[in-house]
């Protein structure tokens, strides 16, 4: 049953206000047409008695009280999947995109509704699949696994498409061939950032293997609250259905969370910090939670949202509930990238929560875990030791906290510093750690079991 | 029943009309997929209701069915092992009713009503009955005896009991005749509404302490057996991990879990992991004692508010058994959001940072439903229930009013710190930052069951660490180089402290749990250690010939020995005191030939 009305009381921001409506329901989809003919898109937000608020899509411009007719559809906001979706480039609502697509809409396999349902935990499978990204920033310190969500906090300025796109071009799971595809949401980016990555994919090949959904800068805001649910939506089928391993990109979050709050202060909510709705963090969720690995199924979902930290803060909302929903987080440092660094991966900031059942024997070797917590202390005994010397001078160091001082350095130019085309196996990227920590005496590897010192250090042996 | 219409639906909140006969807090069916839903307003004939699963597809005209009862668990044999959401549906069984993604309008019994459990009837006929006393037991667990107890509220004589045999719960297995006359059938198992506190004869203070294995707890900042503990801390800073090494290895006899508004991968790492992890008490699966509640962050939000009540009321359940159960709840700032959301769409006067003004209030209730306590029977018997709620604050910033009205009611607070996070330093607990108001309570427990000088010695431990926090002020300005000789060494047995004793491996397969016996030889060799050093650089040794003794590479060690070969610490001191015996030698010879 579709419903007419012409009976819009209010338009304010995004959304409107219908009356005299009957038998609409909650997230129901909504079509306004305008006097011209063009069609816009909405969603219930709330019913009242026989007052309807739309959420309108694509904004309220050019949308007049008297002339627009409202229809209800009667179901809720659904996109439709099939294979064909592969090496296609769509817009925020799902439909193909000029001038990146300019074939005609594909033939849907299925209409799924873009919000999902939760995944039971019981029915969740532990990721445990160690993925080789080929940087040692995260293989060997932050290391991603299948069916993780890892988001990278970057801010203005910061090369966080370029790592991304590393990512999506490098990653693999050691010793299989099974399919990989790359989903890919622009939410709110430019036209050249988002050109970018649709070029590299071109370039690499990977478009083939890669379904893009494009709201860019200037297109509508509220279109992005969709967006990010659609390319899920997709790549659940593609995991679920079609049993392939996807990995979600979804860049940039803080506009999602910019429009997010935009109908939040339409519909004078209370507002938490910032102005940013309560609900910011139950709202995330709902998109972060979709990644995963399910029991009995063989395809996966890994999610890497990017995220632009305003003033590079981490306590900002946006970073900080991202922060305590994803399994960890990698942040790109300015002063790190100020000094030519790339990838200016802060590794102390950075966490990978899942990483200690993805390393080890059998997943990447006995001595991964060991290896990176010695890394990691004498990285932040280097650090130390380099915020003395600008007090004290380098002179004034002790031999110890000099060569100390010399790892910290020699880290940063050659673990965490490598090149946009270079892939490192994990063998190298370990092997690149003992090869640094040999610029310390042995005495100082606290954190290495003995056996794996021996093996990888035998006593004697220089330093 | 009560019947009414739908009037208004915003996310989770529903507003039914015709509703005047409605109670608060009862529990109620939306809408013919019969979702569930609990009353939290009445104004007129409009109720309020929070349902506790996604409301797409609900609008105006549909209808409301009220059950007249308040949200109430089943209580009884079944309930461990089992993961639950946060209305006691059994996730397992929901699985296999609507597959991998969880469908709406589910509604499975929180215990299984088929199942078979062998009970023994402990009670005699004729004698007096009351709520609380056993009727009989039942192996639940290879671990766990189920006791099945008389509700609260029923009293009278005894005037049958089923002899011993299987029954399922639905099967009457004693009648209490009361006062009044009256015969009460009793089955194995009872139902209780999870907003009110189970009733106990008397609440006591703590006097023993929650062993945990882990070291800056037991011996820094522990919590008493029935105390209430608190983990605020940043993103990352660890507090999943340390909620999870409580429940593996705290010395509970019960531990229920509660995964609220967090991540589903976290519950499925101990739906893993505990069926494989023995417990070093028993030497049974752990999972054998645990109860797992589960309300993930993407799950209904209304339902992540009942979640902790859920675990809080199957916590006090096997505590009135006259267990020690200990209760984790990450994280608690969760649920409170979940107010939050609530308490916004009902349009409520908000207070601090857009939370109910009740948030405290609802906060101190919870914790109050922790104790050490006298359980609700005719005769003695003392059980504990212990409470320790994570808090994730935004921003870390404890000005956070979750963490400010949770720290008001908490006797113990882990204070994690992201500095020591980012230096790797875990369980990331601030040792100058938290605190724990039981040590004194415990200072007899202390005494009768570790060495007498355990106090001492922990205090002493603290002191120098406060002290290092003093010192690396100056030594940051002038160089550790040019400190005394005791502040040097001050510097290097606090460093020591750090990282030979309060640093603990959770993933390391021996220093995950260290024994209180363990605990007390590491931080004796440590101070006794300190102790040597000092006398020696009074004699006028050099600390620079001193700190560089081999025996430290020794003493980082010592916290990998295994619990049966604790000796081996007592070598390790010895080796350390005949170094320093050599240096001080060295000191004198050197001094004769001078």
């Amino acid at each position: 049953m579709i419903r007419e009305y012409r009976t819009t009381v209010e338009i304010s921001g995004p959304l409107m206000f219908v009356e005299n409506v009957e038998g609409v329901t909650y997230e129901e989809l909504a079509e306004i047409e305008l006097p011209d003919g063009t069609i816009r898109h909405g969603r219930v937000l709330e019913v009242n008695e026989s007052m309807a608020l739309v959420q309108l899509f694509e904004g309220s411009s050019g949308v007049g009280i008297s002339q627009s007719v409202v229809r209800f559809l009667g179901k809720s906001v659904e996109l439709g999947v099939s294979e064909t979706m592969l090496g296609r480039v769509f817009d925020g609502q799902g439909r193909p995109r000029a001038p990146f697509d300019t074939f005609p809409p594909i033939v849907p396999d299925r209409m799924i509704n873009i919000n999902g349902s939760p995944l039971n935990p019981y029915a969740r499978d532990y990721p445990a699949e160690f993925i080789q990204t080929g940087l040692s920033s995260i293989d060997g310190i932050n290391t991603l696994v299948r069916g993780q969500k890892l988001p990278v906090f970057s801010a203005s300025g910061l090369p966080h498409s370029a790592v991304a796109a590393q990512i999506a071009r490098q990653a693999r799971v050691i010793g299989e061939g099974e399919s990989f595809a790359v989903v890919f949401a622009a939410l709110g980016i430019t036209f050249e950032e988002a050109d970018y990555f649709i070029r590299d994919f071109k370039s690499t090949g990977a478009m083939d293997r890669a379904v893009v959904f494009l709201n860019l800068a200037d297109d509508p805001a509220i279109e992005r609250i969709a967006t990010p649910r659609l390319a899920l939506t997709a790549a659940e089928y593609l995991a679920y259905q079609k049993d392939m391993h996807i990995l979600v990109i979804l860049t940039d979050m803080t506009n999602y969370c910019d429009a997010l709050r935009e109908i939040s202060a339409a519909r004078r909510e209370v507002p938490g910090r910032r102005g940013y709705p309560g609900y910011l963090y139950t709202d995330l969720s709902t998109i972060y939670e979709r990644a995963g690995r399910v029991k009995g199924r063989k395809g996966s979902i890994t999610q890497i949202p990017i995220l632009t930290m305003p003033e590079d803060d981490k306590t900002h909302p946006i970073p900080d509930l991202t922060g305590y929903i994803t399994e960890g987080q990698l942040i790109l440092n300015r002063e790190l990238h100020k000094r030519g660094v790339y990838p200016p991966m802060d590794v102390m900031e950075s966490l990978s929560r899942l990483k200690d059942k993805g390393i080890g024997k059998g997943k990447t070797r006995e001595d991964h875990a060991d290896l990176f917590n010695q890394l990691m202390a004498a990285y932040s005994a280097g650090k130390n030791a380099r915020e003395l010397a600008v007090i004290l001078g380098t002179a004034a160091l002790s031999p110890l906290d000099q060569q100390y001082l010399r790892f910290a350095e020699e880290y940063e130019r050659r673990y965490i510093s490598q090149g946009e085309g270079e892939n490192r196996t994990i063998e190298e990227t370990l092997d690149l750690g003992w090869e640094l920590l040999k610029l310390l005496p042995r005495e100082e590897m606290k954190r290495v079991r003995p056996e794996h010192l021996d093996k990888y250090w035998p006593a004697g042996e220089h330093s | 029943m009560t019947k009414g219409t739908i009037r208004k639906v915003a996310g989770p909140l529903v507003v039914a009309g015709g509703m005047a006969e409605a109670r608060m807090y009862d529990v109620v069916y939306v809408s013919d997929m019969r979702l569930l839903g609990e009353i939290i307003e009445i104004k007129g004939d409009a109720a309020s209701i929070q349902v506790y699963e996604e409301t797409w597809g609900l609008g105006p005209g549909d209808r409301v069915y009220s059950t007249g009862e308040p949200l109430s668990l089943e209580l009884g044999p079944g309930l461990l092992t089992s993961i639950y959401d946060g209305i006691q549906r059994p996730l397992d069984k929901v699985r296999e009713r609507s597959g991998d993604w969880i469908s709406r309008g589910i509604n499975i019994p929180g215990l299984d009503h088929s199942r078979r459990w062998e009970f023994t009837p402990t009670a005699t006929v004729g004698s007096a009955a009351t709520g609380g006393d056993f009727l009989g037991s039942v192996p639940e667990t290879a671990t766990v005896e189920h006791r099945i107890m008389i509700p609260p509220g029923i009293s009278g004589t005894l005037a049958w009991v089923a002899p011993a045999g299987s029954y399922t719960i639905d099967e009457v297995i004693a009648k209490v005749r009361t006062a009044s006359g009256e015969e009460v059938d009793l089955r194995m198992y009872q139902k209780w509404p999870v907003r009110r506190a189970r009733p106990v004869q008397k609440k006591m203070a703590p006097t023993e302490p929650l062993v945990t294995g882990q070291r800056v707890i037991d011996a820094f900042f522990p919590v008493g057996k029935g105390g209430t503990a608190c983990v605020p801390g940043p993103f990352g800073s660890g507090k999943t991990v340390i909620q999870h090494q409580l429940a593996k290895w705290a010395d509970a006899e019960i531990v229920v879990y509660v995964g609220c508004g967090e991540r589903g991968n976290e519950m499925t790492d101990v739906l893993q992991e505990f069926p494989e992890i023995l417990d070093p008490r028993s030497g049974k699966p752990l999972i054998l004692r645990t109860v797992l509640v589960a309300n993930t962050s993407n799950m209904p939000v209304a339902a992540r508010e009942a979640s902790v009540y859920t675990g809080m009321t199957i916590a006090e359940y096997f505590r009135d058994m006259g267990y020690s159960v200990a209760l984790m709840a990450d994280s608690t700032s969760r649920w409170a959001e979940a107010m939050r959301e609530m308490s916004g769409r009902l349009e409520e006067m908000p207070g601090e940072e857009g939370y109910p003004a009740y948030l405290g209030t609802r906060i101190a209730e919870f914790y109050e439903r922790a104790g050490k306590v006298h359980c609700l029977c005719s005769g003695e018997r003392e059980g504990a229930l212990t409470v320790v709620g994570a808090v994730s604050p935004a921003g870390g910033d404890l000005s956070d009013p979750v963490v400010q009205a949770t720290l008001r009611v908490v006797k113990v607070f882990w204070s994690l710190q992201a500095r020591l996070a980012y230096m790797r330093h875990f369980p990331a607990i601030g040792w100058l930052e938290s605190y724990s108001l039981y040590t004194e309570n415990l200072r007899d427990w202390y005494g009768k069951e570790l060495d007498a000088g355990w106090t001492a010695l922990r205090n002493g431990a603290i002191a120098l660490l406060q002290e290092e926090a003093n010192l690396q002020e100056i030594a940051r300005l002038v160089g550790a180089e040019s400190l005394s000789s005791e502040d040097q060494l001050t510097l290097f047995t606090a460093r020591s402290i750090r990282e030979d004793f309060l640093h603990q491996n959770a993933f390391h397969e021996v220093d995950t749990f260290c024994s209180m016996r363990k605990q007390v030889r590491l931080l004796g060799l440590i101070m006794s250690i300190h102790e040597s050093l000092s006398r020696a650089i009074g004699a006028g040794a050099s600390p620079k010939d001193l700190f560089s003794l081999p025996f430290r590479e020794s003493v980082a060690r010592a916290r990998y020995v295994p619990e049966n070969r604790l000796e081996e610490i007592d070598r390790i001191l010895e080796t350390a005191g005949s170094e320093i015996e050599g240096v001080l030698e060295q000191t004198a010879r050197a001094g004769e030939g001078a």
